[in-house]
Order: structure tokens, then sequence, then C-alpha cells
């Protein structure tokens, strides 16, 4: 079995209200999966699902597998995007009891926490109340609390909100070395540069339905649409560019006054483009000559308007 | 693996370990018995506090009758006219004038008799003055009829009706305001413990909306788990602090008795009405015999069963109202949202309290007391304060009894499942306070 998880035309209805409709999903083992989508599209209905927080009124989820069932809660860790912590709780009383409620036992969760907090160096927080941290000290705890039990999923909805640049990158690297050692991530965010940057893999969700998922790089190279960027040194730059113009689609030119480099960007008919740099040659001097690759961010812009245009 | 008793611990310590519970905890048996003490206090100071009552007799009949007391002493103005007497009185500082006219015969000068003080009298000071002068009237009325005083106490000795039950055994005055006493006890009991610690439970829902922690609980634990921990844990609580009050309270008031050297029979004289010392003329023997009976008969009250049955209402009626706040703290983002739906629960246990009072003591086998005590949210209270009359023969029916733990059954039951229902879909939405027809909605909700 390689997927960690697979979740079958899955279906949710709150109400009048349909907050998943027909997702289906397969979460490969040892990966870090992007689950992506604008607010209020149905993420945190389905990172519910699979924590049993709710039911599906359609559809099935399998984990490892077997069908979803109780006894999976110890396999999985959920950070959710709305999280807290019992102010007036001592930090060490309350890891422990989150850990307990996970399965541990007191003595292997008191184990386990003296290493995660030597490690993120949160050490003499033991004894303190929650109320006396701030919001940054209080998420490196509910990350702590989060991979204590050594789940085989992680679930991370928003992991970086609340921390400053140098702690969310010590995250980001906790993430990815428990990555390595064989945990399946799904990461939830709207916030495209980490999803470049952590998944091997995407879902993006919208308006209760899943629109597109896969490996990010095929979706990337599915999505590249044969845009050239090019830099170029001319004497003559008008001439150049109504030459250009009138034998290739110009989508852009710019003249960088420091490098002195006119820059073009084209849209070609196909992926072929040696006839445009044989004519650019004979020309001008060509510093660079680039494909531009759909960033994350414009695939999910994209995507959504897309969608958004075949719906009206 | 369980992880309710988990639950029910770290409730249990989250509300002993708080400041305010801890205060509360141990400051309120004090202020309660300073309290007592204080009264207690009061009314001694205001026993000695002595009042002068000036007396301007121009009638010519009262002439000793007015005798000083601990309390009250009388000072006799002569030739003075009305107006000299008024003003020397207030310049005097005394606590009043009583004017008695000059007038041919004494029932006139009753008639026209004033008392005449700077503000309203008191009732003690009134009540005296009045018996003085209704005794000398009747004095003089007995003169009239050729009667002698010992002749007219003949007459007047009260009168006691024999009272028995059916099958023959003494019954006594008094007894029922007793039994109604401890039944008005049980049920007053319930019905706090319901409201402090119901608001306990909510309140602690409500913490855990908006510090946010409920998504991490949920994710690990069932939310009917979560609530049932919660209010077991808080309940302990609950009993932990009603022990250590019962405990200290005893021992501080008995402690505060012997120090203030308060003879506590003297609490309850002051509250008899005044006038009523002087008529109870009941020999020795008689009183004794009456506490034989009353002691009897408060050991035919079935205590044991009561103490099971006060468990089992208690245990069932905490549960009921207990699920009901839980629902209603996951229903609402904050404490002030929660009025509009607290005042609903709240009602049918004040109106337990209150069929219980007027219409339970007063015939604890009646269609009312019957109907409230089958009810389910009110049985509870007025069930126990029915209990004290005793069951089966002359107390409350076998069948009664029996219908109302099941209908109270039934509905714990019914209430928890609806309850545990808007709790699971409450604790994860914030924002807007829903309505009632929304909480509706939740209830059809799939899981």
């Amino acid at each position: 079995m390689n997927h960690i998880l697979v979740a079958n035309e899955v279906t949710k209805q709150f109400g009048n209200h349909t907050a998943l409709k027909n997702v289906s999903l397969e979460i490969p083992k040892n990966s870090i999966y992007g689950l992506l989508g604008p607010n209020g599209a149905g993420k945190t209905t389905l990172i519910r699902i699979i924590n049993q927080i709710t039911f599906p009124d359609k559809g099935s989820v399998y984990f490892d597998g077997k069908l979803l069932k109780p006894e999976h809660i110890s396999q999985i860790g959920y950070l959710p995007e709305e999280r807290g912590l019992y102010k007036s709780m001592k930090v060490g009383e309350q890891a422990l009891y989150l850990a307990q409620l996970k399965g541990l036992s007191k003595v292997e969760a008191k184990k386990r926490l003296k290493y995660w907090f030597e490690k993120l160096e949160i050490g003499d927080w033991w004894n303190k109340k929650i109320q006396e941290l701030s919001k940054g000290m209080a998420q490196k705890i509910q990350f702590v609390v989060t991979v204590l039990h050594e789940p085989k999923l992680l679930i991370f909805d928003e992991p970086f909100s609340g921390f400053d640049p140098i702690n969310a990158n010590l995250i980001k690297e906790q993430i990815l070395s428990l990555k390595d050692n064989g945990t399946s991530i799904i990461f939830s965010t709207h916030r495209m540069e980490s999803v470049e940057e952590l998944c091997e893999y995407i879902a993006l969700i919208h308006k209760s339905e899943k629109i597109l998922d896969g490996k990010l790089s095929d979706i990337k190279k599915a999505y590249k649409n044969n845009i050239f960027k090019v830099g170029l040194e001319t004497a003559n730059q008008d001439v150049l560019i109504s030459e250009v113009k009138d034998k290739f689609q110009l989508l852009s030119h710019d003249y960088d006054i420091t490098e002195k480099q006119l820059n073009l960007t084209l849209q070609l008919p196909s992926k072929e483009s040696r006839a445009i740099l044989d004519f650019l040659s004979t020309r001008a001097n060509v510093n660079g000559f680039v494909e531009t690759i759909p960033s994350a961010n414009d695939i999910f812009i994209k995507t959504i308007q897309n969608k958004n245009i075949a719906h009206e | 693996m369980n992880k309710l008793p988990l639950i029910i611990k770290r409730e249990y310590l989250a509300k002993v370990r708080n400041k305010s519970f801890v205060i509360m905890t141990f400051l309120s048996p004090i202020l309660m018995v300073g309290m007592i003490l204080l009264i207690a206090y009061l009314t001694q100071l205001n026993d000695n506090e002595k009042r002068v009552i000036a007396v301007l007799n121009d009638s010519g009949y009262f002439s000793n009758e007015f005798i000083a007391s601990e309390a009250t002493s009388y000072v006799n103005f002569k030739d003075l006219t009305l107006a000299e007497a008024k003003d020397s009185t207030l310049s005097l500082g005394y606590y009043g004038l009583v004017y008695l006219p000059s007038e041919p015969n004494l029932e006139q000068v009753a008639q026209r008799a004033f008392f005449y003080s700077k503000e309203a009298p008191s009732s003690t000071v009134l009540d005296k003055l009045e018996n003085t002068i209704t005794s000398r009237l009747r004095q003089e009325r007995l003169r009239e009829l050729g009667l002698s005083p010992k002749e007219y106490a003949e007459m007047d000795r009260s009168y006691n009706m024999n009272i028995e039950t059916f099958d023959g055994l003494q019954n006594i005055k008094g007894i029922n305001e007793i039994k109604a006493i401890i039944g008005g006890a049980f049920g007053y009991l319930i019905m706090m413990f319901i409201i402090i610690y119901g608001g306990f439970v909510m309140r602690s829902v409500i913490e855990e909306k908006t510090s946010r922690i409920i998504e991490v609980i949920i994710s690990s634990v069932k939310p009917f788990h979560l609530m049932m921990g919660k209010i077991i844990g808080t309940s302990l609580a609950g009993i932990t602090q009603f022990a250590i009050w019962i405990v200290s309270g005893a021992l501080l008031l008995f402690i505060g008795l012997t120090i203030f050297d308060i003879d506590p029979a003297s609490l309850t004289k002051g509250g008899m009405a005044p006038g009523m010392e002087g008529n109870t003329s009941v020999d020795v023997d008689a009183v004794t015999q009456n506490i034989q009976l009353y002691a009897q008969e408060i050991f035919e009250i079935p205590i044991f069963a009561m103490l099971i049955f006060f468990i089992i209402y208690f245990v069932l009626g905490y549960l009921i109202y207990s699920s009901i706040y839980a629902a209603i703290g996951a229903a609402v983002d904050n404490e002030t949202d929660t009025q509009q739906f607290i005042f609903p629960v709240i009602l049918p246990l004040m109106l337990a309290i209150y069929v219980g009072f007027f219409s339970v003591f007063s015939n604890p086998n009646g269609p009312i007391a019957v109907a409230f005590s089958l009810f389910p949210l009110t049985s509870p209270i007025v069930m126990l304060m029915r209990l004290p009359w005793g069951i089966g023969e002359g107390g409350v029916p076998v069948w009664q009894l029996i219908s109302s733990i099941l209908i109270l059954i039934a509905t714990f039951i019914g209430i928890v499942w609806v309850a545990a229902k808007i709790y699971r879909v409450g604790i994860l939405m914030y924002g807007k306070k829903p309505s009632y027809k929304e909480l509706y909605k939740w209830l059809k909700y799939s899981s």
C-alpha cells in the first residue's frame, strides 16, 4: 500500500450547505501533501473528517489501507488552525495531559517531552503557565504536542501563522526531518510560498470540490504555456521591438537601465524555440533566454478563475 | 484506552486549583459564620440599648403599671402641659412620651391616650405599652364584672386538641414544620448545587472555546467523553467544596459560639414574635413528653431512604441540568450571550422551590405536589420535599416514586443526547450567537 490516506467520493452536508462534494484524494506515504484552497472551500471540514471529529455523509476514508476507525486517532497528529491551550495550566502538565489523551503512558510522554523541549530549547518553560508565554512560544508547545506521539500521519493547518521568520524556519526544518523519518504530512495553507518549498503533491479544493490534484512538478509542467523571457543587448531597440512584433507574439517589453538590457516576454505557439533564438541572435546579443514556469500561486489563481468563469 | 478518567482528573484539578474557587471555599464559611455571629452580637447589643420613656399621667388611673425593664425605663412628668412635656421629652433625648389624658373613666382614657415620638416607634416598645394598658383595662373590666383575676385565669386556660392517626399513633403539632424544613433543605441544596456547579460547567466549556483548545482535544477524544468528564469532574470539585463547607462551618460556628459565649437558644428567641413569650404557659411535664414525641416522629422520617433517594435524585437532576448548561456553553462564544438561554433553565428550578414551599408543605400528597414530583425538571426538588412524610402508606405512594425516577432516567437519556448533539456542533462554531431555531437545526446534523 503506497497511500497513507485515501478518500473516496466524500460528501458532507451541514443543513442546506454542502461543505464537501464527492472529494477523492490519495495521499502518498512519506510525502508532504499540500491541501490548498481559498477560505471556506472545505479544507477544514475534510481535515476534521480525517480526524474523525465529524463524519462524512457519503463516501469512505481509508487509513493505511484500512477503513478509518477510532483506533487510528493515536496514529494521527493534528495541529488545527484554531489552536490554543488551557491558559491557567502549566506547560509541562498540559503537554503531559494532551499526550496521555493521545494514548501515551505518562512515563513515555515525559521522556519524549524532555527530548523535544531540549531540541527546541524550551526546557525551562516546564513550570510556566501558558498565559505567561508569548503567542509564538505557545505555538512551539503546540507543535511539540502534535508530533509527540509519533503519528504516521501529521496534519498541519497553517502551521507557520504566529511564528517569526526564525522560528518559522526552525519548525520548517522539523517538518522536513519528520518527513525524512517516514512520516506522511498533510499541509493545509493558502500561503503559496511555503507550498513551493515543502510540498511534493498538492490538491486544490474550491467551493466544496476538488478541482486539481497531483504531483506539484507535473502540475507545473502541465501549466507551462510556452512563455519565454529574453534579455537582449542592442543598439536600436525600437527597430528590434517592431520587428519582433511583426514576427512573433510579444506580450510585454521593458528596458533595464542599470543592466542596459532589453527584456521581452514572448508567447510562442509551441515549445519549439529555435526560430526565435535564430532570429534574435542575428539582431542582438542574447544575455538570457528562459522558459517561465508558473508558480503555485499562479496555478492557484488561474485554476480558480477558470473554474469561476466556467460556472458563470 | 478509556480517557474519561484522565479528563475527569484534569477538570477536577483545574477547578480545585483555581484561585477564586479556593478563596470561595475557605472564605465562605468564615463569612457565613461571621455573619451569624455578627447578627447574634447585634441582637444582644440591641437588647442592651436602654430606652427612656416619659409618662405624662393626667388620668388618675395608672400609678405603678409602667414597670421599668432591662430595656426600658419610665420617667414620670408632673405638673406639665402636654406641649411642655413634649418639649422636655425631646430636649432630654428620651425615646418618647406616653400621654394619658384626664377622662371620666378608664375606657375613655385608653381611647384618647397617645404615644409621641421622634420617629415611628419600634414595635417592641409599642407592644409593651399596649400590653400594659390592655392588662389594666382587663383588670378594670373584671372588677366591673365582679371576677377575681384567679377565676379569670381559670377561664382563659387554653385547650389542646388530642390528635392521632387512624392507626392509633399519637400525633403532635409542629412536626409538619420540621418535616418541611428537612425536605426544604434537601430541595434547596439540590437547586443551589445545580445553579452553582452547572454554571461552572458552562464557563469551563466557554473557556475551552475561547482559548481555542477545543479542536486539539476533540481530535483525541470524543466530544461526549469531554462533556461527561467535565460534568463529573466539576461535580466532584463541588462535592469537595460542600464537604469543606460543612465541616469547617460547623467547626467555626462551634468555636465562635464558645468564644463569644452566645447561647444558641437566644438566637431563636430573637426570631419569635414579641409578646409570645408571655403566653407560653406549658408545664414542664408536657414539654418533655412533647420532646419525646418529636424525637419519635423524627425517627419515623425515613432518613436512610431519604439519603438514598437524595443521592439518586441529586445525581440524575444534576446530570440533566449540567448537560443543558454544557450545551449552552458550547452554543455561545462568551458569557454575556448565555442570558437568554439560562433563564428558561433556572425557571423550572425556581418553580420547583416555590411549589415545594407553598403547595407540598400544606398538602404533601395533593395533585399539584404529585404532578410536580413526576415532572422530570422539577421532580428532583419536589419529590425530596415530599419524602419526609414517608414512603408508602400516608406518604409518597411507591408507584409515584418509581415512575418519577423512571421518567427522570428517560429524560436524562433524552436530554444528554440532545445536549451532546448541540455540544459537538457548538464547540466548533465561532462567531454569531445562535438562535433557538439554529440550535434545532444543529440537532438534525448528522454526526
